[in-house]
């Protein structure tokens, strides 16, 4: 407990250390690629608990993320102004979901505000990726890679031919999401792009991504974690020990499918905009790529070599290789370690005490 | 609909139909021998048309077209010596991952070599406006083409499994992979010559179809996973089956035109897929029973 | 306890399990023998729901079982080893165990998320439960190894802890012995005795008779799945019909 609390506050120092070191080498631009990472981290940490501890392959996570993206773009954006009378549009406007404003044109614009849009957009990920989940997760090996597949790519299909969704363009000037208003002298909280509020965008995505790794952490320390694992390491064997594998797989998908659509909100707000290619068969392999590098069953090393790798890849490093350097990970990776390149060094870091007793055996 | 129109959809439908049953063709040969799903399929059929362009300008059509298959079954055969070969017993999960990562790697090697731009093969016999009668149906010559080499390469797998010492080794390894190896039979080398097969028979099928679908360097994704459909609406590992799915769905992808707009097309097979898998995932043609035999 | 009627399975035209009926008491020890392929662990797949029987009825403690789902079954108090060691690998000894705890604890995937006092308080007892568990079977100081990677027998004993720790009332043991030593069969013997006198019901599976003559109280005997004996075991040491299988099959070994 203590040791995990130690790595954590390191975590936290490192992050505030690059802020710091940021700003005082006036490299500030790190920082957005640096956000950004976070947020792709957080994919990445949830589809590590499904595919690494509960042994579920999912190539359709880009599908969630792109749900939760262009849903939310599209909410805060597309102007309900012509249906201004429908009972809907006042109920929600009554509740204050829905806002008037004006558009850059000082045009009268009727939209969503962030918050509900993102409400909505996690809760339509969730329950999507419940329905999918019932008949999907009955399959096993090649069918779920392939079902989950071609879910990603349905998505990635209704992203591109919808006119809602702006087609191949995808959807721009999404506007922030102010997650808390200003308070006295306290500035709002906003997640955007704005040059002003870049160290805030960045503590705002790290906050996120380690209050998410905690979460999950604590969850596959408990008793539904290691019902997950057990299912991992035989799932005939934990039906019989009376785990309902049907049901915890389909949460634990729901819950990665969150996580994803957590992560398109937020970088789609941050960004202002989202196009087709988040929802690409490329986005989601990717994702798969960098939690098998990180060693699938260890969050640790899926959020560094998600962190590292996508900023590496956002700082253009990889060139118009980009792709292709993923494919190349994956396969050595899968070839030569497919424990993950991180998990001989951090196993031994956090399981000294289960290595100990095996010499003693 | 006119007759005229539907026997344009129904020509549309077999010709994309029968192509979808020779990549599931491709899928079957590689799981028969492996119980693997080569998820880079697609891919094979993508070099096959790309190949056979840029060896047609220095090469007559049937040669470039041969040569465009030699290089792909070289290429199928490299990837399984360099990248299965010495695994030893490789999760499924792990083979998935692999064969998708080779398939990305051979997208991207394309992207470098022939760019994003759309390519084909010239008509074999005329040009797209030729269109020859039949039976008060105009349809154009390429169609005949696809068909007839189509129906000559499942004919010839048929014979070759059931005939040559070879295929039958290889059904051997199929069906009983230990038994084949006390048998003597060399399953490895089995398994590499069902790469090339399987690759041989993608790119000859990218060839034909080229001047019809066109090339692209990432059309292989939307092929591979529309043959594994037509390969799971089968039953995985029959080829027959195969064939008659992808007729099938090939017939409901160009009728379901008139219903539908184009751009959701891929969905809509996808979506098929999903209720296959969801539904029947032996396939409409394989038995249950069968299929439980199977490890997944 | 457990009630079987008219239990049939087929797999395609084979009759794997043939009409089978029997019952076993509460607080009993009841073995299944019977030459291999005779049917034996099909019988224990459809009791435990891994299989659907194809007809015939399944009552445990007069509620009828059949089409449960296993973790279904598992609630109800049914639970199993498997004849080929099942464990969960990339799991220690200890967290095999504890997954058997499952069943009786409660806490949530949110309790879990957020690491609640009640998800942690219960925690602590499912380890103390499991820990005392490995301690019975003498396995505690391998608490903290992987599961799968302990010898054959430590892993069988492992596989028993966790089965012991769902509380069962019935318990299943598909061949328990086998691939044991004579004096590992002898020490698994002593256990399921010890089991029994827990008040725990045993209905076992062997192929070898020795074992169960000593601990059974009541025989059943398969062959190509049709039951052809039921009675105590010095019954069916005489029995000529159980005599004949076990002979023929010993002289299939000799040809
Ligand atoms: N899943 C299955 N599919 C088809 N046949 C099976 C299956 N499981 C067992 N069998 C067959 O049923 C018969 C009984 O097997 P089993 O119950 O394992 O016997 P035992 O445990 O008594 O040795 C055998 O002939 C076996 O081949
Ligand atoms: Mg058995």
């Amino acid at each position: 407990m203590a040791r995990k609390s130690l790595v954590l506050l390191s975590l936290l120092v490192l992050v505030i250390g690059v802020q710091l070191a940021t700003s005082m080498t006036s490299t500030q631009y790190y920082l957005t690629q640096l956000t950004m990472s976070a947020y792709y981290a957080i994919v990445v940490i949830g589809l590590s608990v499904l595919m690494g501890y509960a042994g579920q392959i999912s190539i359709g996570h880009a599908g969630f993320f792109a749900i939760g993206g262009y849903l939310s773009a599209a909410l805060t954006t597309h102007n309900l102004i012509q249906f201004q009378e429908s009972g809907v549009v006042k109920l929600l406007s009554s509740l204050g979901m829905i806002v008037t404003g004006q558009d850059l044109y000082g045009e009268e614009l009727l939209v969503f505000v962030p918050w509900a849009a993102c409400i909505v957009a996690i809760i339509t990920a969730g329950v999507i990726a419940f329905v999918l989940g019932i008949p999907v997760l009955k399959l096993k090996g090649h069918y779920l890679a392939m079902a989950t597949l071609g879910f990603g790519i349905i998505i990635y299909r209704i992203a591109l031919a919808s006119e809602y969704f702006g087609e191949a363009d995808g959807i721009s000037e999404v506007p922030g999401f102010t997650i808390f208003p200003a308070l006295g002298d306290i500035g709002p909280v906003v997640v955007s792009g704005d040059f002003s509020g870049r160290v805030q965008n960045y503590y705002i995505a790290w906050c996120m991504l380690i209050i998410g790794l905690i979460l999950l952490q604590n969850l596959i320390n408990s008793r539904v974690g290691r019902a997950l694992r057990s299912i991992h390491g035989s799932e005939e064997a934990a039906e019989a020990m009376g785990v309902n594998t049907a049901r915890y797989k389909l949460y634990v998908f729901v819950l990665s499918a969150v996580y994803a659509a957590i992560a398109g909100v937020f970088l789609t707000h941050y960004n202002g905009g989202i196009g087709p290619s988040e929802a690409s068969v490329m986005k989601s392999v990717r994702y798969v790529a960098l939690v098998a590098v990180g060693g699938m069953a260890n969050l640790w090393g899926v959020l560094i070599m998600g962190v590292s790798l996508t900023f590496l890849s956002l700082r253009g490093v990889f060139g118009s290789y980009d792709d292709a350097i993923f494919g190349v990970i994956l396969i050595m990776i899968m070839l030569f370690a497919p424990e993950g390149i991180l998990s001989i060094k951090l196993k031994g870091l956090f399981f000294r005490k289960n290595i100990r007793a095996k010499q003693e055996a | 609909m006119t007759s005229d129109l539907f026997f344009q959809f129904l020509f549309a439908g077999i010709t994309y139909g029968i192509m979808y049953g020779i990549v599931a063709i491709g899928f079957n040969i590689i799981y028969n021998t492996t119980g693997i799903i080569n998820f880079a399929q697609g891919e094979f059929v993508m070099l096959g048309g790309m190949l056979s362009i840029s060896l047609l300008t220095v090469l007559p059509l049937p040669l470039a077209i041969a040569g465009a298959v030699l290089i792909t079954m070289l290429i199928g055969a490299l990837i399984e010596i360099v990248f299965i070969r010495w695994l030893e017993s490789p999760s499924v999960l792990r083979l998935i991952i692999i064969t998708i990562g080779i398939s990305i790697l051979i997208r991207e090697l394309a992207l470098h070599i022939w760019g994003e731009s759309v390519r084909s093969l010239p008509y074999f016999y005329g040009n797209e406006i030729t269109s020859i009668e039949l039976g008060g149906v105009r349809i154009s010559p390429q169609v005949l083409w696809v068909l007839g080499v189509c129906s000559i390469v499942v004919a010839a797998l048929s014979v070759f499994f059931k005939v040559t010492p070879l295929g039958r080794e290889m059904r051997a390894c199929s069906a009983n992979r230990k038994a084949a190896i006390l048998c003597g039979i060399n399953t490895r080398n089995m398994v590499t010559f069902s790469f090339m097969l399987s690759a041989g028979i993608g790119a000859l099928a990218g060839c034909v179809m080229s001047p019809i679908t066109y090339t692209q360097y990432d059309s292989g994704t939307a092929l591979a996973i529309k043959g594994f459909t037509v390969a799971i609406l089968g039953g995985l590992g029959n080829s027959i089956g195969a064939v008659a799915a992808g007729l099938l769905l090939g017939c409901l992808e160009a009728f379901s035109v008139s219903v539908v707009p184009l751009a959701f097309q891929d969905a809509i097979s996808i979506a098929i897929l999903l209720v296959i898998l969801f539904v029947k995932p032996h396939g409409i043609f394989g038995s249950s029973e069968a299929a439980r035999l199977k490890e997944f | 306890m457990l009630e079987l009627s008219s239990l049939q399975k087929n797999f395609g035209g084979l009759k794997a399990v043939d009409d089978v009926s029997f019952q076993v008491a509460k607080g009993t020890i009841k073995a299944v023998i019977g030459p291999n392929g005779a049917g034996k662990t099909t019988l224990f797949n459809c009791i435990a729901g891994n299989l659907a029987p194809t007809s015939g009825s399944i009552f445990f403690q007069n509620q009828e079982i059949k089409g449960k789902k296993p973790h279904q079954i598992a609630a109800l108090g049914i639970s199993r080893t498997f004849q080929n060691i099942n464990l969960f690998h990339g799991m220690t000894a200890l967290e095999n165990v504890m997954v058997g705890r499952h069943i009786r604890s409660t806490s949530g995937f949110l309790a879990g998320m957020f690491s609640l006092p009640k998800s942690w308080k219960e925690e602590k007892k499912i380890q103390q439960r499991s820990v005392e568990l490995l301690d019975i079977l003498d396995l505690s100081k391998f608490a903290h190894v992987e599961a799968t990677s302990l010898a054959f027998g430590q892993q069988r004993g492992v596989e028993l802890a966790r089965a012991l720790a769902t509380d069962p009332s019935l318990l299943l043991l598909d061949e328990p012995a086998a691939g044991l030593n004579i004096y590992e069969t002898a020490e698994v013997a002593r256990l399921i005795t010890k089991i029994r006198d827990m008040g725990i019901t045993v209905l076992l599976v062997e192929h070898d008779m020795s074992l169960v003559m000593d601990i059974s109280d009541e025989i059943v005997v398969l062959s190509f799945g049709s039951k052809i004996a039921e009675d105590i075991p010095s019954a069916i040491q005489q029995n000529s019909e159980v005599i004949k299988i076990y002979l023929g099959e010993d002289e299939e070994a000799m040809a």
